[in-house]
Parts: C-alpha cells; sequence; structure tokens
C-alpha cells in the first residue's frame, strides 16, 4: 500500500496528457482497495436501481410493473381513463403539487431572509433565542410538526379550514429554516464591513442593505430558492396530515393513498406520477445547481477544493 | 476592498443603524414560527388536559393550565402499562426498528462514506452526485419502487424462483418486520451517508500521515485516528435518521399496511382521523416530543459547535 500511496500522491502532477497518463492511471486503479469500492458499487447499485426500474416500468405498454411489454407513453398520456394527463386525480395532484411549491417559495424566502439578517445583527439574547427556535423547527421531526399544526387549525385557529391554505401555511413554516440557515452561514462569512463602508460613504441603512448586503447574498438566496423549491414538491407529512380532500392532494399524497394497499389496477400511471415528480424536482435542482455554479465561480476557485455546496440537504 | 478599510476607520457611532431595523427584519419569521411552531405544542397541551365531547366525539380542550384534567394521559397510561395494555408492544415495536435500522444505516453509511471522502480520489465529484442523488428522489416514489419490486409477481420473487431459493411467490408487503426495516433503511441511509461524509472529509489528512508516518498500519490508523475522531459524527449520523425514523408512518403504510408492524406513527396519524381519539393523539406526539427533545437540543448545539452555524 505504500508504493500505492506514493504512486497516487505524485499522479495528479504526472498524469496530464496522453498514454502515460492512462498507465498511471491503472497501475492507481490496481493498487487501491478494491473490496471497499465493490461494497460502494453495491451499495449505489442498491440505492438507484429500483428508482431506475419504476422509471422504466411507467413506459411499459402493458399494465405490469415487473413485466416489460415495449415501450408507450400510454401511462403519461395515451391511456384515456388512467394516464396522468387523462386521470383528474393524477393531473389535478401536479397542479397542486406546482402551486404549492411555488406559492412556499415566493413567501418562505423572503422571510427568512430578512430574518436570518435580523438575526445576524441584531446582537442580543433575544436574537439567540429566536435562533435557536429556528434550528429546532428545522430538526424537529415532521410528524410532530404537522399534528402540532393539524390540532392548531382544527380548535384554535379554525377559520383556517385543512386544504390549500393549512397546507401553505405549514410549509412555510417548515421551510423558512433552508433560506435562514444557508443565508445566516454566508452572512457570518461576510462580516459587516461592506455594509458599514456603504453607510459611511452616505447610503441609508435600508439602502445598505438592499444595494450593497443583498447582492453579496444572492447566491445564497438563490440556493434557497432551489432547496425550497424542490423540498417542497417531494414533501410528504404536511401536506399529508393538513389535506382535506381529493383536490388539495399532491402528488406525492396520491401515490401514498393510492399505493398504499399494494398497487391498483392501473400501477404503470402511479409510476409515471412519480416520475414526474422526479423529473420536477431533478431538473429543479440541476438547473439550480448550474446557475449556482456560475454564480459563486470566483469564490469556488479561490477556496479551490470540491464542496457539497448547501444543494445537499433533504 | 481599500474602501472598507479606510472605512472602517473612520466608523463613528453614529452611524449605527437605527435600532428598531434588525428586530422588525425578524419578525415576520418570528411570529410565523411562534404561530405555527410554538403555539400548536401549547394546543397540544391544551387538548391533552382538556377534556371530550361525548356528542361530537371531539377533544374540547381547556385553555387555562390551571385547569387541565389528566383523563387522557390516564387513558394513554392505562394503555401502555394498564392490565389491558395494548399501545406497549407499538412503542417497543417502534423502538425495535428505529435501532435496528439505524445501525444497518450506520454499518451501510460508514464504508461508503469513508471511500468517497478518502479513496474516491479524482471521481470524488461523480460519486458525490450518485450519492446524493436519492435525495432528489422523492420517499414516495423510493417506496413506490420497492413496492414495485417487492409484489407478489415483482421482479425479486421471479428472481428468487429463478434462484430456486424459494417455490412459491412470498408475500413480502403484508406485515414482514423485514421488509419494513429494509423500506426505513433504504429510505433513510442517504442522510446518514452526507452526514458522515461531512464529516469524515474535514478530518485533518496531515493526522492519519502522521500516524503512519509513526508506524501505524492501515487498520490500526483506522482503528485509533479515524474512527475516534469520527465520533461525534456518527452520533450525529444516528440521530439524523432515528428522529424522523420515529415519527415515521408511511413506509410502513407503504410496504406492510397490516398491524403486526404498526409503529407509533401510526397510531398517532390515525388517531387524527379517527373521531374521538384527538385526546390520545395530542398526548402521543407530546409524549414522543419529550422523548425526542434532548437529542434534538444536543444536534442543534452540537452541529453550531462544530461547524460554525452550519447545519446539514
Amino acid at each position: 500500500m505504500t508504493g500505492g500511496t506514493l504512486v497516487t500522491s505524485a499522479a495528479p502532477d504526472i498524469a496530464r496528457p496522453g498514454v502515460r497518463a492512462g498507465r498511471i492511471r491503472r497501475i492507481r486503479r490496481i493498487r487501491r482497495p478494491s473490496v471497499l469500492r465493490g461494497f460502494v458499487w453495491l451499495y449505489l447499485l442498491w440505492s438507484l436501481a429500483p428508482v431506475a426500474l419504476a422509471i422504466l416500468f411507467s413506459f411499459n405498454s402493458g399494465s405490469s410493473v415487473s413485466e416489460w411489454q415495449g415501450f408507450s407513453l400510454r401511462w403519461y398520456v395515451g391511456d384515456p381513463y388512467y394516464s396522468v394527463l387523462h386521470d383528474p386525480a393524477l393531473h389535478e395532484a401536479v397542479i397542486q403539487t406546482l402551486r404549492l411549491a411555488v406559492l412556499t417559495t415566493v413567501v418562505a424566502v423572503p422571510i427568512g431572509v430578512l430574518f436570518a439578517i435580523g438575526v445576524n445583527r441584531w446582537r442580543s439574547r433575544q436574537a439567540s433565542a429566536w435562533t435557536f427556535v429556528m434550528l429546532l423547527a428545522f430538526v424537529m421531526p415532521e410528524l410532530i410538526f404537522g399534528v402540532g399544526i393539524f390540532l392548531l387549525l382544527t380548535n384554535l385557529l379554525t377559520f383556517v379550514r385543512l386544504g390549500t391554505t393549512a397546507q401553505f401555511l405549514a410549509l412555510v413554516a417548515w421551510n423558512i429554516s433552508w433560506p435562514a440557515i444557508i443565508v445566516r452561514a454566508r452572512l457570518q462569512s461576510i462580516g459587516d464591513d461592506y455594509e458599514e463602508a456603504a453607510r459611511d460613504l452616505g447610503a441609508s441603512s435600508i439602502g445598505a442593505i438592499r444595494r450593497v448586503l443583498l447582492p453579496m447574498l444572492f447566491p445564497a438566496v438563490f440556493a434557497s430558492v432551489v432547496l425550497v423549491f424542490a423540498g417542497v414538491i417531494d414533501d410528504f407529512v404536511l401536506v399529508d396530515l393538513l389535506s382535506s380532500n381529493a383536490q388539495s392532494q399532491p402528488m406525492s399524497v396520491i401515490i401514498y393513498t393510492l399505493g398504499a394497499h399494494g398497487g391498483s389496477a392501473a400501477a404503470p400511471a402511479l409510476n409515471a406520477l412519480a416520475t414526474v415528480m422526479f423529473v420536477m424536482s431533478i431538473v429543479t435542482v440541476a438547473v439550480g445547481w448550474a446557475i449556482y455554479r456560475r454564480l459563486t465561480r470566483g469564490e469556488q476557485r479561490r477556496s479551490g477544493g470540491l464542496s457539497l455546496g448547501p444543494l445537499t440537504g433533504p | 476592498m481599500y474602501a472598507t478599510e479606510a472605512a472602517r476607520s473612520q466608523a463613528r457611532p453614529g452611524t449605527r443603524h437605527p435600532r428598531w431595523l434588525w428586530p422588525s427584519l425578524t419578525m415576520p419569521g418570528a411570529l410565523w414560527l411562534t404561530i405555527l411552531f410554538l403555539l400548536p405544542f401549547y394546543v397540544a397541551l391544551a387538548i391533552a388536559g382538556g377534556t371530550f365531547n361525548p356528542l361530537f366525539l371531539n377533544p374540547v380542550p381547556i385553555w387555562n393550565p390551571l385547569n387541565w384534567r389528566s383523563g387522557y394521559l390516564r387513558q394513554v397510561y392505562s394503555e401502555l402499562f394498564g392490565a389491558h395494555a395494548y399501545l406497549d408492544a407499538t412503542v417497543l415495536r417502534t423502538l425495535l426498528f428505529v435501532v435496528i435500522a439505524s445501525a444497518i444505516c450506520l454499518l451501510i453509511g460508514y464504508p461508503v462514506a469513508y471511500f468517497v471522502a478518502r479513496q474516491a480520489g479524482r471521481r470524488k465529484g461523480l460519486y458525490l452526485v450518485a450519492l446524493v442523488a436519492p435525495f432528489w428522489v422523492s420517499y414516495m416514489m423510493r417506496m413506490l419502487a420497492w413496492q414495485n419490486l417487492l409484489q407478489g409477481n415483482g421482479l425479486i420473487n421471479h428472481a428468487l424462483i429463478v434462484a430456486h431459493l424459494i417455490t412459491e411467490p412470498v408475500n413480502w408487503l403484508s406485515g414482514m418486520p423485514a421488509t419494513v426495516v429494509l423500506g426505513l433503511v433504504y429510505g433513510y441511509v442517504p442522510y446518514v451517508i452526507i452526514v458522515l461524509y461531512a464529516g469524515l472529509d474535514r478530518i485533518d489528512p496531515s493526522l492519519l500521515e502522521a500516524a503512519r508516518d509513526l508506524g501505524l498500519g492501515r487498520a490500526r490508523t483506522f482503528l485509533h485516528v479515524t474512527l475516534p475522531l469520527s465520533r461525534q459524527v456518527i452520533y450525529a449520523g444516528a440521530l439524523i435518521t432515528a428522529l424522523p425514523m420515529a415519527g415515521d408512518f408511511y413506509t410502513n403504510t407503504m410496504l406492510s399496511g397490516v398491524p403486526t408492524t404498526t409503529m407509533i406513527g401510526n397510531v398517532i396519524s390515525n388517531s387524527l382521523s379517527t373521531p374521538g381519539q384527538g385526546g390520545e393523539g395530542a398526548v402521543l406526539v407530546l409524549f414522543l416530543l419529550v422523548l425526542m427533545l434532548a437529542p434534538m437540543i444536543w444536534y442543534v448545539r452540537s452541529s453550531s459547535r462544530t461547524a460554525g452555524g452550519e447545519l446539514l
């Protein structure tokens, strides 16, 4: 293994161009411990294959989810009764998910960003108490969070009906923490020098925040938008507990209610719905990540290493 | 940059922001969290300490803490420990599932995170993408995927029959504890891996080199340096799965749906839709909260200490 380490540590300098690089890489591959690598590959297979199969069978032309009967878009658009396009429950669910994701993002992100700026600059006991409450909300199991809101809305604030409004209120409360945590971390690394400078040069308080601080926070704000939007698409517990009827059931809840009892006649249609949900969140995250990379290009070069960035949360 | 330096030296106390500014930025979020996060706990307490309307089977909350009754509390106590207790098995089962699934998550997650943090080399980025991918697949879809595989005529049964391990299809999806644990592990292991990865990646490589230079072999370097240094992060990883797992009800419904594998989360979520059980649900939620509050606070404090406020 000592030899292996030596080659490995020397490799990045030599292993740039051409044939030599290939040879050295091959040596490295042989010397590395392979049991662990095998384990990791097995894990990845186990972790990704079931989902890949579920996506594959959403394109099945038959109604089986284990026997391939040919490719078709039947379960997306073709089937007049069960396809995502034609089954009202399924396409309503897509719309409900999008509605909740947009509403929640539009409200939760600004509130969370202001909250982060507020608690970061307002140096007092109260600020740290609010930070603690926010972090506690972040780690609170979603079941406890959701049941609490259910009891609140059915016993005290009874003028809020269960359904879209209740889901929206709960999702905002649940998602304020994302922008708050990300922006707060960013604020801590920026410090308040820039703002002070703007103030000294004559900017008003609000002006300094708006014209100096917010532009510097933009990547963090953007990352929160992506996380909240994708998070709401995948959310299940809150929207399930607070949905009132079929109209307020987003995709995750439909999959749960229709899928819970061993699958229905239209099993591949559920797979198709799940695939739509998957594509929505993957596109959000992939596009978001690409833009985030562009926004922070300078910084990544400076800090060098490969960082996960804030785009790794659940 | 130069301007900043200059401005700083000139900064006078008079150029401060107005005092009301920061509190008023904090307020919208603080209010939202107060009403929809803190207030619900008081409502749950009021319901748990309240009474019951026999006519419409709805709970009647008592808002004044001085008048709280202990009816629901005693009812749940007797369901847990009394002569006709039936919830005790559910609580024990939940505990068993959570402990076993968390342990398996750590056993799978640690080697994977270790490999990607230490030995993935130039392909680290690619591995990370593959590890993070499950985050962006909805939990429901991942459970649905296993439901497809484990069905009576699903691929798992097919494969096992072809391999002559079984002769008849196994009914994986009704009341198999192993299936539920598999679902929990599958659902939560990505979170463990990311937490473990973040911790293992942070270990200073020079410490490992020092250990190697001082003559420790690979195994002993791992045992005496890496493992002790990752103890904190192992706790954090176990916690980040155990907390939501203890409140999980959907994994169980998707992959079993039979009373023999019911978890405490199922009892709570069912109590909301069953008339007459709201008060019991409130007590159980508070019970779960009390059990979890200490670990949650530990997690918040330790992660804001080690990572400078960077919480996963």
